[in-house]
């Protein structure tokens, strides 16, 4: 899922300055999970924009917002509500907040920031795990991704900074390229590491993405 | 021509190696008062790269005006600031000044230095920095197309003797040696034991072992260096003699003159880290000769 964290009032205030009449969007999906942008997050906003001076004209809670077609099928149904408002205030990812700019003309601001694609510990526990290269290499690394997990995304082992199996970077955390050791040697494939892995093709990261599926 | 390193290295002399950064600005005036002062006792400077991730003056300039001072550099090159396009344009442009030693390293996180806002590079790492010198010593570039003019680098790499757990390091050191390190700088060693098994460890790599040895002033400086830099552990009974002796800075002096006179017993040379102290390396060259 994709994680983030709404942004601090005071910027949110800050972007709405000059509004008078807000409309917010929230999303049921990643941003309802990661509690910036569900049901709970829209109404303790409409709360705040509230006292905040702000006439919440409407709220809406659009079932995945990066569903460019339905968030725009969903805003049409709120018509009245979305054309009052000022601005229509986003508590989604970025994505989410594109779909609606797309969708209207009215001005959007965006509510939160979108941090990464998050494994799920458990709840409320996020962790990132892939970082969408575009060229996988876990069948080489025991199932670990040393693009993501190491801070630095090396290709061929740790760097001089692993101190007792722990990261350079952040010492709470193990380097990836130790707990890819261990799961190999483990499995008796240690013999993966000997062979030099190329440098990362980056043509895997040129963006903006598109993919159409063959019909 | 072969550098004076890699000629002493091919007549098994014990080397002896020192390190300056570059300055924090264009006056190069302490600089080169300092690199002429350690240049006379020691057989190569090693110029280092934004060390600690903090910002200074390119090593390329640094190590050039040393090759026009008749000093032999080693120029530090980390994959952390530049991408594959500047990586091998300032290793051309290094070889067309004369700079012939590199060591390739990955480079301090970028959250260790003083610009931790800014953006990581990390497009090659050192194993494949060193095939790309690989490369470029054979005339291409890392695409395979042919150059003007090859380089002709002596390179070595890092490596860490006494890091845990060691067995993890050891696949990336053979990758290093087989992508062309002649010879290994290592992390700061404080126990000629494990020094040993790490040169019986590497042996069959064929590649020569520099250890590296940590000038210390103070306990403190022990702690804020224990704190703050990535790789480098110095144990608590270093600590506890540098903390209960009179005169700590000549303590640390001391230390390092053991470890070194222990280091020519086990490895192939000492790269001493005065860290910024250079006036004691003559002292430490004289006990070794």
């Amino acid at each position: 899922m994709i994680v983030s964290t709404q942004k601090p009032l005071d910027q949110i205030l800050a972007a709405l300055e000059g509004a008078a009449r807000v409309f917010i969007i929230g999303c049921a999906k990643c941003a309802t999970v990661c509690k910036a942008g569900g049901e709970e997050e829209v109404f303790r906003m409409q709360d705040e924009l509230t006292a905040a001076g702000k006439e919440v004209t409407g709220t809406i809670v659009i079932d995945e917002t990066c569903h460019m077609l339905r968030t725009g099928r969903d805003l049409r149904s709120r018509k009245e509500q979305v054309e009052e408002a000022d601005f229509l205030l986003v508590l989604s990812c970025g994505a989410g907040i594109q779909s609606v700019a797309e969708a209207c003309n009215q001005k959007v601001v965006a509510g939160t920031d979108s941090k990464f694609l998050g494994n799920i510990r458990r709840f409320g526990q996020f962790e990132q795990r892939c970082s969408l290269c575009g060229d996988c290499r876990l069948n080489d690394t025991g199932g670990i991704c040393p693009v993501t997990v190491c801070p630095k995304g090396l290709l061929n082992g740790p760097c001089g900074g692993m101190e007792d199996g722990n990261c350079e970077v952040d010492r709470t955390n193990r380097c990836a390229w130790v707990t890819i050791y261990e799961r190999l040697e483990q499995q008796g494939r240690v013999e993966n590491l000997h062979r030099t892995t190329a440098s990362r093709d980056f043509t895997h990261k040129r963006h903006p993405h598109h993919l159409k599926l063959e019909k | 021509m072969p550098t004076v390193l890699s000629r002493k290295m091919g007549d098994n002399s014990f080397i002896i190696t020192a390190e300056l950064a570059p300055p924090h600005g264009s006056d190069m005036s302490t600089f080169l008062r300092m690199a002429a002062f350690v240049a006379a006792h020691v057989d190569a400077i090693n110029i280092t790269d934004n060390q600690g991730a903090n910002m200074r003056m390119t090593p390329l300039t640094a190590a050039a005006l040393l090759v026009r001072e008749g000093i032999e550099p080693i120029m530090q090159l980390t994959c952390r600031d530049r991408n594959r396009l500047a990586l091998q344009s300032d290793l051309l442009g290094a070889a067309a000044m004369g700079i012939n030693n590199l060591l390739a390293l990955t480079g301090d996180d970028i959250g260790c230095g003083d610009h931790r806002q800014g953006r990581a590079v990390f497009d090659l790492d050192s194993v494949l920095l060193l095939r790309t010198i690989q490369a470029l010593n054979a005339g291409r570039d890392m695409n395979g197309k042919a150059l003007a003019g090859h380089t002709s680098f002596f390179t070595g790499a890092a490596a860490a003797p006494e890091v845990e757990p060691f067995a993890a390091t050891r696949p990336k050191l053979a990758k290093k040696s087989a992508a062309g390190a002649r010879f290994f700088q290592t992390q700061a060693i404080f126990d000629p034991q494990r020094l040993a098994g790490f040169c019986s460890t590497v042996q069959p790599l064929n590649v020569k072992v520099i250890a590296g040895v940590l000038v210390l002033k103070s306990a403190k400086m022990a702690d804020f260096i224990n704190r703050n830099i990535p790789g480098l552990k110095i144990p608590a009974a270093v600590v506890e003699r540098l903390a209960s002796a009179a005169d700590p800075a000549a303590e640390g002096v001391r230390i390092a003159t053991e470890l070194a006179l222990q280091c020519r017993e086990l490895c192939d040379g000492v790269h001493l880290m005065a860290m910024g102290r250079d006036e004691v390396v003559p002292e430490i060259v004289a006990a070794l000769k």
